[in-house]
């Protein structure tokens, strides 16, 4: 009797040390789980969702105090894909916020730049280049299209225009959803070149 | 002739599935190649090959010559572009292009002014056996020569992924077997030299032992005239690496892996390159513009193009050159017929309709098909999925089209890439054969463009979460940097005033600087100077006491001495 209970009092000792030892040595860095949620987010580090930056509102998910309807830029296949990975229901992008269809960049009206540098300041991503009293303009390849630029310009020279993102982007339809291939110009040639 | 076979070469293997089709080459693959008269105006896209786009080396306005220049390529795997004909660069601007999805991309506009002037861009090399296979690979490279099957991958970037394991074996693609198209029978019929003596540039380039040619039976003439010119090099010049293989009709036998797979019985595995094998695969064309790009020192402005289809009047093979619009060029078949409803750019399997026929003709267009109605297969509402399989039989990429359709419906790509989507060589093969008509085909395009997308989309998600997170740090570190800066000044500041105060303190007597803080030790400071000022006075006074009687006794002086006296008693007195 008393063996017996020395014995699991032992084994319970010597597997809490076991136990103790593998939770300092297999510690996890960080939360994965956050991790895994930043790389379904757009990285536009718009903001929209209500937190500075999509590693923040990955984080508010993971720890459930944010919703996962709340990137616009993610639109709905970014929502989905949330909802596969935390085995939720899916649902549609909050109300509150705009649905964003196309992808967006910013362009400086470089004519009406005042070099104040405040658009440089609230870039997210570093991707206006400039200095102070020097026309600013924006990297192309580098903006993500968060618009955090726009409000802070005094002079409102910046735009969003919708970006042409060119052939290597063009995406097949499914089949159900294409319109038939109309072939125009059987014949119908202008006499003059329209070009011309 | 079509119905006119050859008997098939033996000690061939087969490939998986495929389809016997009725093939169409006549009448087009009846008549010589014709030259396609000069246009005004030609529209040379940036971007008509595999890899990343040309960039223009010309302005608007400037005069070119046939063969020059226009656009030089940007990356390892990108292909130079050179003027069609002579003329004047009219703009470099977006214009629509033979696309499935009807865009627009950057082009130059070429106005034609009909002299046709030739430039000499490169030293012809009619020694290129002297060259080495980096010399040969750059003017490849330069001359624009991309694989003219349909493909348009780059051949100097082919034979350059194919040098490090050396290459045993060049297998020259001569099947053409998609039904209309007849343009590489045409050039194998007229001009079979320039076919093989390219062939020889790039068994020198590659060093290979020996050249398999892979033509389907149902091309006879075309064999007939191959094997009269390989006949003769071998009698002239001992040239004995060429071996002529004719391959049964089935579509799709000019598939790369399935070709090699009929001619060497090697099946490329998954994610395996046909170079891994020691081989390499060229389409005749192609080979004959190595040919015409090395020895002759000409670039690549021209293809032969099949016109073909019960919508032309008069179909044909045409030598155009790239970047004529296709309207032109149907009408230089006759125009269209009555009735015509959709053109094509390829053939019907593989092709696809173009949105208007005021698109240029590009590095892969091998063929015009325009077609009315009755010339196509009638397509009915697709029906569901009875799961019968006979794609799966029929598919020469042995895959199971049936389940990628399933996952490509329900938009689980990552389950499509399970059952390996990116082999599919949409050959159409399942499509046709599908009892209820599901156009197979485009689901797996669709997945395809789709998954390619969403890659695109990650990385640069990736992209800007690092530049995100770089940006953060460098905020970081900028406060940081501050906060710093500012706790030094500080402590100099106050380094500055303890010093001060305690050589003050010094000269007074040496008396120790209490400090408890910064008011107080300003105010200790004020202080001791007061009090150091009062000792100061105190000590004069005692000297001028002890003068006094001195200057008493002086009659002159005393009024003086009594005056200084007087003037400073006050304060003095009050002092004391």
């Amino acid at each position: 009797m008393w063996m017996a209970i020395l014995l699991a009092v032992g084994l319970a000792v010597l597997f809490g040390v076991v136990l103790g030892i593998a939770a300092q040595v297999f510690r996890v860095q960080g939360n994965p789980l956050a991790d895994r949620i930043d790389e379904l987010l757009p990285q536009t580090q718009c903001g929209q969702c209500g937190f500075p930056g999509c590693r923040p509102y990955a984080e508010a998910i993971a720890k459930g105090e944010a919703d996962i309807n709340r990137c616009p830029p993610g639109g709905e296949s970014t929502i989905r894909n949330l909802a596969d990975l935390l085995d939720v229901e899916f649902k549609p992008l909050d109300e509150d916020l705009e649905v964003q269809e196309v992808k967006k960049l910013a362009v400086i009206d470089e004519e009406v730049c005042i070099g104040c540098t405040k658009c440089i300041q609230a870039c997210p991503v570093d991707a206006i280049l400039g200095a102070a009293k020097q026309m600013h303009t924006v990297i192309e390849a580098e903006c993500t299209g968060c618009e955090l630029c726009v409000e802070p310009c005094p002079v409102d020279c910046i735009d969003m225009v919708p970006v042409d993102e060119g052939v290597e982007a063009y995406r097949f339809p499914l089949p159900e959803s294409a319109h038939p291939v109309v072939t125009r110009g059987f014949g119908l040639r202008p006499e003059e070149p329209v070009n011309a | 002739m079509p119905e006119a076979r050859v008997a098939v070469s033996e000690g061939l293997y087969g490939f998986h599935g495929g389809l016997h089709i009725e093939d169409h080459k006549a009448p087009a693959c009846e008549r010589p190649v014709e030259d396609m008269p000069l246009v005004d105006e030609y529209v040379l896209p940036l971007h008509m090959h595999i890899g990343a786009p040309a960039i223009p080396v010309v302005e608007p306005g400037e005069r070119v010559r046939r063969g020059q220049l226009l656009a030089r390529p940007d990356d390892f795997v990108s292909a130079a572009i050179h003027a069609p004909t002579s003329g004047t660069i009219r703009a470099i601007e977006p214009r629509a292009l033979p696309h499935p999805g009807g865009l627009s991309a950057p082009s130059i506009v070429l106005a034609a002014d009909g002299e046709d002037r030739e430039a000499e861009p490169f030293d012809p090399w009619p020694d290129f056996r002297d060259r080495s296979p980096v010399e040969i690979r750059s003017r490849l490279r330069e001359a624009g020569i991309v694989g003219l099957g349909g493909a348009v991958f780059p051949t100097a970037a082919k034979l350059a992924t194919a040098n490090p394991g050396g290459v045993e074996t060049l297998v020259l693609n001569g099947a053409e077997c998609e039904p209309y198209i007849s343009c590489d029978d045409r050039l194998m019929q007229e001009e079979p030299e320039t076919i093989l003596r390219g062939a020889q540039v790039i068994l020198h380039a590659v060093d290979a032992a020996r050249c398999l040619i892979g033509i389907e039976d149902n091309k006879p003439r075309a064999v007939a005239a191959m094997q009269a010119v390989i006949d003769r090099l071998a009698a002239e010049e001992d040239e004995r690496r060429f071996e002529i293989k004719v391959v049964p009709t089935i579509y799709p036998a000019g598939g790369e892996k399935q070709l090699i797979r009929t001619l060497t019985g090697i099946e490329i595995p998954r994610g395996r390159h046909v170079t891994d094998y020691r081989m390499l695969c060229l389409n005749v064309g192609t080979t004959a513009q190595c040919w015409r790009a090395v020895v002759e020192g000409r670039a690549l402005t021209e293809r032969i193009v099949t016109v073909a289809g019960g919508g032309v009047t008069d179909p044909r093979n045409l030598r155009v050159r790239i970047g004529t619009p296709m309207a032109d060029v149907i009408e230089a078949a006759g125009g269209y017929t009555e009735g015509v409803d959709r053109l094509l750019m390829g053939g019907p399997m593989m092709g696809f309709a173009l949105h208007e026929d005021e698109v240029p003709v590009v590095k892969a267009t091998n063929c015009l098909l325009a077609l009315r109605p009755a010339d196509r297969d009638p397509t009915p509402t697709p029906q569901p999925c009875i799961r019968c399989s006979r794609c799966a039989e029929a598919c020469p990429a042995d895959l199971l089209p049936q389940q990628i359709y399933w996952y490509s419906r329900a938009e689980q790509f990552e389950r499509c890439q399970d059952y390996h989507l990116f082999d599919c060589i949409e050959c159409g093969v399942c499509s046709a054969v599908c009892p209820s008509h599901i156009p197979l085909v485009q689901y797996f395009r669709h997945a395809k463009t789709e998954i390619w997308y969403a890659e695109r989309e990650r990385a640069k998600a990736e992209h800007a979460r690092r530049r995100f997170e770089f940006h953060n740090e460098r905020i970081e570190r900028q406060k940081a940097e501050r906060e710093a800066a500012l706790a030094k000044k500080r402590a100099a500041i106050q380094a500055a005033q303890e010093k001060k105060a305690r050589e003050q303190a010094g000269e007074g007597g040496g008396q120790p600087a209490a400090s408890s803080g910064d008011g107080d030790d300003r105010k200790a400071a004020a202080g001791m100077s007061i009090e150091a000022a009062r000792q100061r006075a105190r000590a004069r006074k005692a000297k001028a006491r002890e003068q006094s009687p001195n200057t008493v006794s002086g009659g002159g002086q005393r009024s003086t001495g009594e005056g200084r006296d007087t003037g400073h008693s006050p304060g003095a007195e009050g002092d004391s």
